[in-house]
């Protein structure tokens, strides 16, 4: 079993200090990096942290979120109890009361029983966000707890990872395929069967900063410093744009006319892979055809990249072995996205890249999982009935969750029925995801009876919620840890409880507890653990009590799979879509009612297919700028993690900073027809002229939480600018990347 | 290390600044391990550019400098520890050890600089 190198038992004393060894995750929200960290508590009190130098893939190193642990945990703003409001009160943040966890489950068991009851459990809506590993938990506490099947991620179009998962299970029959950063290995990059990446794609995305999907950022530094190359396809000059062979700038939202290009040139100049694309992959002649259309002089003019870069990096990333493509949310949050996700695993494929050493790896199996619960609806068929499936199939079937704006719109129209209770975990969506906030927030205002689980009042709650449920940390919980949330597998960790601060329960406690009441037969599990190990980790031979003596495991990996019979339910090689093939010519897209491959389509508003729009609103706009301190919404109220980044940003070209008279520092405006935010302007040379980057997820935990105010939510809110249900064909990708506005001086 | 070692030994921090990333990890350990103040660091980050040197390549990279505050991890280092910034740094690029040791490694990595802080006097 290739269990974890620890010299220690998961728990010693240390100078006076009990230290418990551990693995991050939630809360404070991250993504599941599972950084290997070492807990020192003394007196009960969590004092401090230090990384874990033994873990395989950090190797002691940390990043800030983890490192100001103590300060979110005993942050001052935390609350520590449940409470309730008269819903009459809503956004009154003075009309809290302490109540018993007993009396906050009865109001829960009460409504959902009366609301079954009287009119259906499909009634019930879960909303979840985003990396947490409550977002996770979301299918099973609708489905397994409340026995519906509306289960809300609010963000248009889904456009985080669901998009990119949507088209690698259509085109590779697989999970996302992960920059090979040897997380499988005991002995990370000294494992012999390990290759170090010749040269990395890196699509939208700062890894560095976003530790995406678990994949640990710099882990693209120790490969830089073994040699690995990378080109950057990023608007912004990042600190890999800035270290790469190629940087690519695009004009925000034409990444699609990039992709076909990149393609064009290797399939035209031959670079490819024959054997691969001989033996594995489908449509390679139909997809010759149709990358015609895209000569790279034509995405040099769309996307403004001169056309010899773009030659230049494709026959550079060609021609580099082993390639690996790492491709990021700027995928997900354009209307074109599906599209250019099927050309960047068209990349990945005919390059060479999938399942090699030092290539994208692709999880041999599913690793503890978090998302299941959908085979306990009752009725089965129940699935069938997720808010949205007639207007997006393809979207709602299969990401198995509601199409978000059409919740939105039944909220909103409480046709063809009303619903009557949400229950937000990990979903400060107001703050957040959501387009279009203050519709939603109304919206949201229409449900009888909210319920919230989270470690802060955040301006969600405050607006909306009646019942609050303290969530606690990740050090006050026993729980598992999987890379890519177990969709990849690669490696898995223990979370070991230290402390316990307050009532504050686990996300596993509050679902278990109100399964129990509620669904008592699926329920018998009297601890955390219990479940885990047998709901988790019983398929995989591995127990919970076995994480924590060593750590982690990581799966006994082997790369082709495809080759060896081993992705193929029927046991035959080849892949797992309809032809066996990876699906250059994707038939399920096809089925679902798109066009089988790439297309180029200019975002919704741009300053090509709007021009008049433009010339009200002449700036591109990205949002979503990723920072070192805040996980999305989080993190703003921890004063070490704010000293590092105080202010909203929003980053802008001096060119243009001068054409609007805006000055470093500067408080702006960023203005369209939706709305508007404010923010402060930061002018960095590395920025695409004509085109921003703003931060998200900023509320301000300082200001008065009470409505109107909302912790000033909706003065700082970018996502006052995003539209409503403008996404592509199948549902997925509304353009959060490639907006348009005008600024100026605050 | 012996005692006498360590007398006679001048310590320092060798940064390979090349691949620093900015990601402010050594100055958050530092000042949680020390219970520093707002605008108080042992170490901090340093930015040069972006600047654009030629049509292909920018310039842009960070630089931790050491500060007055900075005792080079002592009590740490007592008890057999890295300094906090060179155990948490996420780049891996910061070395600690006898200023001699350093300066041989200097020779051999360029873009880093070697720190000698004032605690060393
Ligand atoms: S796409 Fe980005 S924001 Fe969304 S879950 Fe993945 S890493 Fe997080
Ligand atoms: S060596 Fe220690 S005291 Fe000096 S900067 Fe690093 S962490 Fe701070
Ligand atoms: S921790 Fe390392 S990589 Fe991060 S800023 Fe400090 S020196 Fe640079």
């Amino acid at each position: 079993m290739p269990f974890g190198k620890v010299s220690t038992p998961v728990q010693w004393e240390e100078d006076g200090y009990t230290v418990t060894r551990t693995n991050s995750w939630s809360a404070p929200g991250d993504h599941p990096t599972g950084a290997g960290m070492k807990l020192y508590v003394k007196d009960g009190i969590l004092e401090k942290v230090e990384g874990d130098p033994e873990h395989s893939i950090l190797k002691g190193a940390l990043p800030i979120r983890m490192l100001s642990l103590p300060e979110y945990v005993y942050n001052p703003d935390r609350v520590i109890y449940p409470m309730k409001r008269d819903p009459k009160k809503r956004g009154d943040n003075t009309a809290w009361e302490r109540i018993s966890w007993d009396e906050a489950y009865d109001m829960i068991v009460g409504k959902v029983k009366e609301y079954t009851e009287k009119f259906n459990s499909n009634s019930i809506i879960t909303f979840v966000g985003t990396g947490r590993e409550a977002g996770n938990w979301g299918p099973t506490i609708s489905c397994r707890v409340f026995n519906s099947p509306n289960i809300c991620y609010m963000q248009s179009g889904w456009s985080c990872y669901g998009p990119r998962m949507a088209v690698t299970s259509y085109v590779l029959g697989a999970p996302y395929p992960e920059v090979d950063y040897a997380a499988q290995f005991p002995d990370s990059y000294d494992d012999p069967r390990y290759t170090y990446p010749g040269c990395i794609l890196l699509w939208g995305k700062e890894p560095l900063k976003s530790n995406p999907d678990g994949f640990w950022g710099h882990s693209l530094v120790d490969m830089m410093k073994k040699g690995t190359k990378f080109i950057t396809v990023d608007p912004r000059l990042t600190f890999e744009a800035a270290n790469s062979e190629f940087w690519l700038q695009p004009r925000p939202g034409t990444d699609t006319a990039l992709a076909m290009a990149f393609l064009n040139v290797i399939i035209n100049e031959e670079l490819y892979d024959y054997d691969f694309v001989e033996n594995w992959t489908f449509g390679f002649e139909e997809f010759t055809k149709r990358i015609q259309d895209m000569p790279p002089a034509k995405a040099a003019e769309i996307c403004g990249v001169p056309e010899e870069k773009i030659i230049g990096a494709a026959r550079f990333f060609a021609k580099s072995k082993p390639g690996a493509v790492q491709w990021g949310l700027a995928i997900d949050q354009n209307p074109n996205g599906v599209q250019l996700g099927e050309c960047l695993i068209a990349i990945m494929a005919i390059c060479g890249c999938i399942d090699v050493p030092g290539g994208n790896v692709m999880g041999a199996i599913d690793i503890g999982g978090l998302g299941s619960g959908y085979s306990d609806l009752d009725p089965q068929d129940k699935i069938n009935e997720q808010i949205g499936v007639d207007e997006f199939p393809a979207l709602v079937r299969t990401l198995q969750f509601t199409d978000p704006d059409s919740v939105l719109d039944q909220l909103e129209s409480g046709a063809p029925f009303k619903l009557k209770m949400g229950f937000f975990t990990s979903a400060n969506a107001i703050a957040n995801p959501c387009n279009v906030p203050k519709r939603w927030e109304n919206a949201l205002n229409t449900l009888e009876f909210n319920v919230a689980t989270d470690i802060f009042i955040n301006p969600t709650i405050s607006a909306t919620c009646d019942l609050f449920l303290p969530v606690n940390t990740y050090a006050e919980r026993d729980m598992y840890v999987a890379t890519h949330y177990g969709a990849v597998g690669l490696w898995i960790g223990g979370i070991k409880k230290a402390i316990t601060v307050g009532e504050a329960k686990s996300d596993v406690e509050i679902l278990r507890t109100l399964g129990k009441k509620l669904r008592p037969e699926l329920w018998q599990y009297d601890t955390d653990v219990e479940y885990i190990n047998d709901q988790k980790l019983k398929t995989l031979g591995i127990t919970m009590e076995e994480l924590w003596e060593h750590g982690w495991w990581h799966v006994d990996y082997e790369y082709q799979k495809y080759a060896k019979g081993k992705l193929r339910a029927d046991g035959l090689p080849g892949f797992m879509t309809p032809t066996g093939k990876i699906e250059l010519y994707s038939t399920m897209i096809e089925a679902w009612g798109d066009d089988p491959m790439p297309y180029y389509k200019e975002p919704p508003t741009s300053p090509v297919s709007t021009p008049e729009y433009a010339a009200e609103y002449p700036l591109v706009l990205s949002t979503g700028a990723r920072t070192w301190s805040y996980f999305h919404s989080e993190g703003r109220m921890v004063p070490k993690l704010r000293e590092v980044e105080p202010n909203p940003l929003v980053d802008i070209n001096p060119k243009d900073a001068k054409k609007y008279g805006i000055i470093d520092g500067d408080w702006v405006w960023l203005e369209n027809s939706y709305g508007k935010c404010k923010m402060k302007a930061s002018v960095q040379p590395g920025q695409k002229e004509g085109a921003l980057a703003a931060q998200h997820g900023w509320w301000y935990p300082e200001r008065d939480a009470s409505a109107p105010e909302l912790f000033g939510v909706y003065e700082v809110n970018v996502n006052n600018l995003t539209p409503y249900k403008t996404v592509g064909v199948l549902g997925f990708g509304a353009p959060y990347k490639c907006l348009m506005c005008k600024i100026y001086k605050a | 290390m012996s005692a006498n070692a360590l007398a006679n030994q001048k310590y320092g921090l060798l940064i390979h600044y090349d691949f620093c990333t900015g990601c402010h990890s050594c100055e958050m350990a530092c000042k949680k391990e020390y219970g520093l103040e707002q605008d108080q660091f042992g170490i901090k980050v340093a930015q040069y550019g972006p600047v654009q040197n030629s049509e292909k390549k920018w310039e842009f990279f960070y630089m931790p400098m050491l500060t007055d505050l900075c005792t080079l991890c002592a009590p740490r280092v007592a008890e057999g520890k890295l300094p906090t910034c060179v155990h948490h740094c996420q780049a891996k690029v910061m070395q600690y050890g006898t200023i001699d040791e350093l300066a041989e490694q200097l020779k051999l990595t360029p873009k880093s600089a070697l720190f000698a802080p004032k605690c060393n006097a």
